[in-house]
């Protein structure tokens, strides 16, 4: 039972000054990701039944590579951002919600520079 | 984490029923949630019969007949009968709103009532709104300035800077909106501070007296504060005055990103 005057709890520990950049980040990354999914679907949707010397020689293409980059950029900044509202919603224990949004954010970046370096490898060294 | 169920003590069982007189002809039955803490019983779903020939056209008359005339125990809040002072704020027929002003004809079978969702319940109908109202205290909701009033008026302000005030002081703070949010359901620890408050907040940032935007702005610029709003638009779907809390959050977002250029 708390006696604490609902004041108190109204006001907290005060504002955080924080929270517009993952707003604009959340909006700026699924703006960027809708041409970028076009693209990535048509690709695909070319890409279909070719061989992978035929892919790697598309994927060394620099504007593939870049798109490819920016892509999973996007979508796993875009990802993780989504993930962490979704947490701070429903997980209401305060340890438990730590620890969630610290591997969620290492888990984002692990696979993010996971992806890009396998695109990088393909593209660049291939094998 | 979220809770599917109620918990055991505050499952609804069935109540008593109270049939309507003899020779009623058109009877509606109003269910009404009863809840008496004191007791140590569990909630309960009370039936009252009501003959509407002998009743006045809105839910709120119903339920002061049936206070009046048949169980004077049930408990609500209620003042001005015309939808202005926002006491009689409860969950009607599955939304909320205010009982003056819902017509009992609207209602297509049992008139279930039922207090403001995800409240704590004082007694009956009444929830205890006192986190709300600390919330309401907490973003200051009157005019702040540094420049001193002029001597011999009020301080001015243009009919079109006025203008922007247009829904947002019709604002009754009967918390309809915020009770249907849920958002605001899951956040019960007051760091979300839900559409109603939020709607106060936004008035006193587009109002073009006001000196301390700023700061009203580094106030809600908070994860939880604001950010919680997802959008669900439940609160200008049930605002029974017509407003749109949803937008007017959203403006408060605008204006935090507009000043990052």
């Amino acid at each position: 039972m708390s006696m604490r005057p609902p004041l108190a709890r109204a006001r907290g520990l005060g504002s955080a000054k924080d929270g517009v950049s993952h707003f604009w980040w959340q909006r700026l990354t699924g703006l960027a990701l809708v041409p970028i999914t076009f693209w990535f679907v048509g690709s695909v949707v070319s890409l279909a039944g070719t061989d992978y010397a035929h892919f790697r020689a598309w994927l060394s293409h620099p504007g593939n590579t870049t798109m490819m980059i920016l892509l999973i950029f996007a979508a796993f900044h875009h990802a993780h951002l989504g993930m962490q509202t979704v947490i701070e919603d429903y997980v209401h224990d305060e340890g438990v919600k730590l620890f969630s949004v610290i591997a969620l954010k290492f888990a984002a970046f692990l696979f993010g520079v996971f992806s890009a370096v396998a695109v990088l490898r393909v593209a660049l060294v291939g094998g | 984490m979220v809770e599917f169920a109620l918990p055991a003590n505050s499952k609804v069982l069935p109540g008593k029923s109270h049939k309507a007189p003899a020779g009623a002809k058109r009877v509606r039955t109003f269910k009404i949630y009863r809840y008496d803490p004191d007791s140590g019983s569990n909630p309960s779903l009370d039936s009252f019969d009501i003959d509407l020939d002998d009743c006045g056209p809105m839910v709120l008359d119903a339920l002061l007949k049936i206070k009046d005339e048949i169980d004077s125990t049930l408990t609500l809040r209620r003042s001005c009968r015309e939808g202005i002072c926002g006491s009689c704020a409860m969950n009607i027929d599955g939304t909320n709103t205010l009982a003056c002003l819902k017509p009992i004809a609207d209602i297509k079978g049992d008139v279930r009532i039922y207090p403001l969702p995800h409240m704590p319940v004082v007694k009956d109908l009444v929830p205890d709104l006192s986190v709300p109202y600390a919330q309401l205290a907490s973003i200051k909701p009157w005019a702040q300035s540094q420049t001193p009033p002029p001597p011999d008026r009020e301080r001015l302000q243009s009919p079109e800077e006025r203008a922007k005030l247009d829904g947002l002081w019709e604002c009754i703070l009967c918390f309809c909106c915020s009770t249907s949010c849920p958002s605001y359901w899951w956040n019960g620890d007051a760091r979300y501070l839900g559409p109603a408050i939020l709607l106060q907040a936004a008035r006193w940032i587009h109002d073009t007296r006001d000196e301390f935007t700023g700061e009203r702005l580094d106030d809600l610029e908070d994860p939880f504060r604001l950010y919680r709003c997802h959008t669900i638009m439940n609160c200008t779907a049930t605002c029974p005055k017509g407003l749109n809390p949803a937008k007017a959050i959203g403006s408060i977002k605008e204006k935090l990103a507009e000043r990052r250029f």
